[in-house]
């Protein structure tokens, strides 16, 4: 089961500057766990007390994963995964 | 580090916090992949309609990043309005900041220096701002 992962630019320092990476997993949890496997300390960027982070937008192929299920969210072989940083402020 | 833009953008930049006034308005302009340029102005819609806050909206944002992929662009500038407060990056501005490469351009409508407006520029990465000087050209 392949995956492909797009980077956004501030986290590409986890990732030794790749725009994307391939990841195992049948749900976005498990993706995320394998990602922080191979480019540790990347896993704590998009997870809070076990949730994703609020300003860290997560997609499968075209769906916010919040439609999805968020970490539960199933995925299949081919499946792309696009992180974004979330544009907000005050 | 100085940003360049036009008179043009920035003009449309001031008018567009002015009609979203009292939400804060945002949107981003893009440029060639590398070059730094400010080139393409994309207003984009404050998904948190706020006097305080300014998000774009989760399916805005990545078609956003798509279209300039398919470009060959990148964000050059993200740029939001305060309204009631100086233009300078706030503490949630600073906590979000997502583009370590991006000018961050802040802009104020605020009442005490109308007509007078605020037009700013910043960098944020990790946390660390640092003002840099604005040249607005013809």
């Amino acid at each position: 089961m392949s995956i492909e992962v797009r980077i956004p630019t501030i986290l590409r320092p986890y990732t030794k500057d790749q725009k994307s990476v391939e990841a195992a997993g049948a749900t976005l949890s498990a993706v995320i766990t394998d990602l922080d496997a191979n480019y540790a300390g990347l896993g704590e960027r998009l997870l809070e007390n076990g949730a994703l982070r609020r300003f860290i937008n997560v997609y499968v192929n075209d769906e916010d994963v919040r439609f999805l299920g968020g970490l539960d969210a199933q995925l299949k072989d081919g499946d792309s995964i696009t992180i974004l940083p979330a544009v907000a402020g005050g | 580090m100085s940003l360049e833009i036009s008179q043009a953008f920035a003009d449309a930049i001031l008018e567009q916090s002015r009609a979203e006034y009292p939400d804060e308005c945002c949107g981003v302009i893009l440029g060639p992949v590398g070059s730094g340029k400010a080139l393409r102005h994309k207003p984009m819609l404050n998904a948190a309609h706020s006097p305080t806050f300014y998000e774009f909206d989760s399916k805005d944002l990545l078609a956003l990043y798509r279209e300039a992929d398919d470009n060959d662009e990148e964000i050059v500038v993200i740029y939001h309005s305060h309204t009631e407060t100086e233009a300078y990056p706030s503490r949630t501005d600073i906590a979000y900041a997502g583009e370590p490469g991006a000018h961050y351009v802040l802009v104020s409508t605020r009442k005490e220096i109308a007509p007078a407006t605020e037009f700013r520029s910043f960098r944020i990465v990790d946390g660390v701002v640092t003002e840099e000087p604005v040249t607005i050209s013809g």
